[in-house]
């Protein structure tokens, strides 16, 4: 049993735990749940112990034992650079969602602290699973309290909005399990590991076509978690439906898990097809960047706007991936982080405002920084950051992936650009609208400044967003050499030779 | 010939002790119905139980010592131990939640427990024939008494018309069965199925006659599992029936019905797969897509997860496509987990129904999360296992079965399959969405808390569910090693 094991069951008894308090006690619950997801933050941050000024690759913490004999399933679970900052921002996250929801979440409210550590349970595992069935497994798992998080604490179209996420994501992983068995009758395991080893022995020889198909699967199920144009469709109703700590959650762990699985599935396992397919997926990504941002720009309704963000901003991640370049893989993980950190912010801001005035519409607000300078402040420190703004943390991440995708395809850059404006546009409109003019009569009458749990909630993330974007040395040599071992994985030479080889229009054009 | 060869030794009795225990069970269960007053027959629930435990025992023991049985009428292997397994465990399920229930609807008749007992019994014989007159006589044995209890409450016009249709097309679908019996019999001049196999073997001419005489019995086994097209009878059936005798339908006879399916197809049609196995494929398809589809349309429980108990015949035909071990196992493994979960669910309903079925509706279900806590959560579990969401049995025997599917190259079937299960979890998740999203309605008032045995019923399933999710080895091994090939 390692630490890694600890971290990920905690939440598992942290639901079983928080089903046996009484409903008729709320208030045990929301410290319950504190008090929970507190310790296994604490906890996980004893998975740094081996990054400790060092930048180590492959698996530094893992288990490995068999969960069922026949097909061999195992409960194969590790860290390395890549999951690592992914498990502790989802751990960071979770007890700041519990803060939020502290006074938010006024009924059923043993239930809701339940479901977030369910839910937490299931997104830990997504991003240490290591092997595939395990992968699917949390994978579904996380799906369930998501939908009932926003099913019954969330706004007037929560059902529809609940539906149509549950749904969306079972169809793409109708696909993605039929992709794993199959890979599985070819390579005898479900061991993610060793089906690597299998294919770098050149034991495991795909076919180019069921290669392409086996990554279409795959990333079919990834790219609407992600969420990619033009599968994006159900993130906006989710995001605005939700309860803010859903939203937060949602915004700030959950898409990392669809670009987590491109990162490691679809270029890990199939890289020649992502190398055949990398055009096509940027030229997705550029369109979601552009159109996320556009679409942004026109939203009357706060939650709306920065749930359209996400698509813009996730789009950078995905260049970055299928530029298949060093920066361009960290840039694309150093955002993942970033846009947990500084959307997850943002939704709790709007969280905020919306608890004071009881309404998502940018034109029911104006003038809030006379009655709430604190939060001013706080809100333009997170648009800032979320714009890009050197010595913030979006900065660095939006910068690297521009560069990687610069030596890739200089023209993906030119139009990956504009959505770096185009975010400085709808973001300072949004703050412009929001908290400068003067205060309407309802608005100084409901709006007050941040209180100690709010500040509790937010601070952690400030501090993030300043640290991300000075001490990048914390954060980016695990990630960049972990990174490094994925390019080289998906640069088998002889493979890439083959499918040049047949392509001889992409090989030119560089 | 020395007369003796003919008289069946003991060992053979005793490969056929469950069936024996069942029955006298049943008759004296009769027997004490008739002779005591109304006020003592309190305890036929708890002496059913012990007789299906003394049976599934039985079943134990008939299996230390494998083998024929009566002229190799029956064979006791591996397969026909998980099977009888199966529906004595489903007898002893259906009992705890039909207690309540019988109570509740002021006809707590001995007949009731005594018709659940030799409908099991003839599905044990059904799981262990290797005969096509002895799967008759098993069909039959579990059929009429399926049919009585259909419409066991008969003042309940619901009840009448149920066992009504089940009787009429059941009686057509025994006829198209035992047509079939003839024509195989006319071919081979044989009805055991090793005969019947060694025959079609060896014959060397043209296979048509065989491939329209497995036809003619696939219909009529088609007919019990409610494949399409010969499903239109379930959803009527299934939604007039009294809930725990509709949780016993959906899994005790079908399962016995895919036994026989399973053994008359892979063991004598064996020769001709090549001649039924596209037949099968497509009703697998249609079988799926077709209850999928109109299970969204429906707006009663019962309805609707009759139309899900025929999508979910679907699956299980996907398995008898790939004709297989594998896919043998996971036929088996699907069905076992159906059952644990259907059961729950419709003892679920049954409890919620209240007195003479009055709340079926999906929408009678708002607010039970806030009523009931306990019982929507365990709804939750089945559904989910239903959906086939992970860590659930139902996850597992989809798992299995479209795993099995794909080693047998069905890549269409499968991935067909897993997105009808998609589209399936969008009515699953309506009874969800009343359950949890909404707020109580008039039919969530004065609602009572359940009964003890009702609790045991659904408690032990949802249990049964998560194990078989989380450790499916264990009933897995069994079935691999049990699994024909």
């Amino acid at each position: 049993m390692t630490i890694l094991d600890l971290v990920l069951f905690l939440p598992l008894i942290g639901f079983l735990a928080l089903l046996l308090v009484p409903k008729s006690n709320p208030g045990a619950s929301r410290m319950g749940a504190l008090i929970i997801s507190l310790a296994i933050f604490i906890v996980s941050l004893g998975l740094l112990a081996p990054y400790w000024q060092a930048a180590p690759t492959g698996y530094t913490i893992s288990t490995n034992v068999s969960w069922i004999n026949y097909p061999p399933i195992r409960y194969h679970v590790g860290i390395d650079g890549l999951s690592l900052w992914l498990v502790l921002l989802t751990t960071l996250l979770t007890p700041i969602s519990v803060l939020v929801s502290w006074k938010y979440i006024d009924h059923r409210v043993k239930e809701f602290f339940a479901f977030m550590m369910l839910l937490e349970f299931g997104m830990l595992g997504v991003f240490v699973a290591l092997d595939l069935f395990l992968f699917f497994t949390f994978w579904e798992v996380s799906l369930v309290p998501m939908y009932f998080l926003i099913g019954i604490w969330g706004h007037e179209r929560r059902i529809y909005a609940a539906v149509k996420f549950f749904l969306y994501t079972m169809a793409g992983s109708a696909l993605m399990l039929a992709a794993i068995i199959y890979l599985y009758n070819k390579a005898g395991s479900f061991d993610v590991v060793d089906i690597t080893n299998q294919m770098q022995a050149g034991r495991l020889a795909l076919d180019p076509h069921v290669q392409m198909l086996l990554f279409l699967a795959f990333f079919i199920a990834f790219a609407i978690k992600v969420p990619l144009f033009p599968l994006h469709t159900w993130l906006p109703d989710a995001h605005v439906e939700a309860p803010t700590a859903g939203s937060v959650m949602l915004a700030s762990v959950m898409l990392k898990m669809g670009t987590y699985g491109l990162l490691r599935f679809c270029v890990g396992l199939f890289p020649s097809a992502a190398r055949a397919s990398a055009p096509w997926v940027a030229g997705l990504a550029i369109v979601g960047i552009v159109y996320g941002a556009l679409v942004a720009l026109m939203q009357p309704n706060m939650k709306k706007l920065v749930a359209y963000s996400s698509v813009s901003h996730l789009g950078f991640v995905v260049l970055g991936i299928f530029s298949f370049t060093q920066q361009g893989l960290d840039g694309a993980v150093y955002q993942m982080l970033n846009h947990g950190v500084s959307t997850g912010a943002l939704f709790i801001l709007v969280g905020f405002l919306y608890e004071r005035r009881h309404s998502l519409e940018i034109a029911a607000y104006g003038g809030v920084s006379t009655p709430a300078p604190n939060l001013a402040a706080v809100f333009l420190i997170t648009t800032l950051a979320s714009i890009g703004l050197p010595t913030l943390n979006n900065f660095i991440g939006e910068y690297l992936v521009l560069q990687g995708s610069a030596q890739a395809n200089f023209t993906w850059t030119v139009f990956a650009a504009l959505g770096v404006i185009l975010s400085a546009c709808y973001m300072l409109w949004l703050y412009q609208r929001t908290f400068y003019g003067k205060a309407s009569e309802s608005v100084s009458h409901h709006m007050f400044d941040l209180g100690a749990r709010e500040w509790a909630a937010i601070l952690p993330l400030l501090l993030l967003m300043v640290w991300m974007g000075t001490f990048t040395q914390t954060f980016l040599p695990s990630i960049s050499a972990q990174n490094a071992q994925i390019l080289r994985q998906a640069t088998p030479n002889a493979l890439a030779a083959g499918l040049h080889g047949t392509e001889p229009g992409s090989e030119v054009k560089r | 010939m020395n007369i003796a060869n003919f008289l069946p030794s003991s060992a053979e009795y005793v490969r056929i002790l469950p069936e024996i225990i069942l029955t006298l069970v049943a008759v004296l269960i009769m027997f004490l119905e008739a002779v005591l007053k109304d006020n003592q027959k309190g305890f036929f629930p708890g002496l059913s139980i012990v007789g299906l435990v003394g049976a599934g025992a039985g079943a134990l023991i008939a299996w230390g010592d494998p083998g024929p049985a009566f002229q190799n009428m029956l064979t006791i292997d591996g397969f026909a131990t998980f099977f009888r397994l199966l529906v004595i465990g489903v007898g002893i399920l259906v009992i705890f939640s039909s207690a309540d229930y019988l109570r509740r609807e002021g006809s707590p008749g001995g007949e009731y427990y005594a018709l659940i007992l030799f409908s099991i019994a003839g599905q044990s014989i059904m799981a262990s024939a290797n005969e096509l007159i002895m799967i008759f006589i098993g069909l039959e044995i579990s059929s009429i008494a399926s049919y009585i209890l259909a419409g066991y409450l008969r003042t309940d016009s619901r009840n009448n018309e149920s066992a009504l249709k089940y009787f009429l097309l059941g009686s057509f679908a025994t006829a198209f069965l035992l047509y079939g019996v003839a024509w195989i019999y006319g071919i081979t001049g044989s009805t055991n199925l090793s005969l019947i196999h060694q025959s079609l073997a060896s014959a060397s001419g043209s296979t048509a006659l065989a491939t329209a005489a497995a036809a003619l019995l696939f219909v009529g086994f088609a007919f019990k599992i409610s494949a399409v097209p010969f499903q239109t009878w379930a959803p009527d059936v299934y939604q007039g029936a009294p809930a725990p005798v509709t949780a016993f339908l959906t899994v005790g006879p079908k399962a016995a019905a895919f036994a026989i399916l399973l053994r008359v197809f892979l063991t004598a049609f064996a020769p001709i797969t090549a001649a039924w196995m596209p037949l099968v494929w497509g009703v697998a398809l249609a079988t799926m897509t077709v209850g999928n589809f109109a299970a969204i349309l429906q707006s009663n429980v019962k309805r609707l997860l009759a139309y899900s108990s025929i999508a979910h015949a679907g699956y299980v035909l996907v398995a008898v496509t790939a004709h297989s071990g594998d896919g043998s196992a996971a036929a088996m493994f699907y069905l076992a987990a159906y059952a644990l979960t259907n059961i729950g669910a419709f003892s679920v309903v049954a409890y919620f129904s209240r007195k003479g079925e009055q709340f079926v509706a999906v929408d009678d279900f708002a607010g039970l999360a806030q009523r009931q806590p306990g019982m929507a959560a365990m709804l939750t579990i089945f559904l989910l296992s239903l959906i086939g969401v992970p860590l659930t049995g139902g996850f597992f025997g989809k798992f299995y079965i479209f795993k099995a599917a794909l080693d047998a190259h069905l890549v269409w079937l499968t991935v067909l399959g897993l997105l009808n299960s998609a589209a399936a979890a969008y009515y699953y998740l309506r009874l969800l969405v009343v359950m949890y999203f909404k707020e109580p309605g008039e039919a969530a008032e004065n609602l009572p808390n359940p009964g003890a045995a009702l609790r045991v019923a659904v408690y032990a399933s949802a249990v049964g569910t998560l194990l078989l999710g989380i450790f499916p080895g264990w009933v897995l091994d069994f079935a691999s090693k049990a699994a024909l090939r």
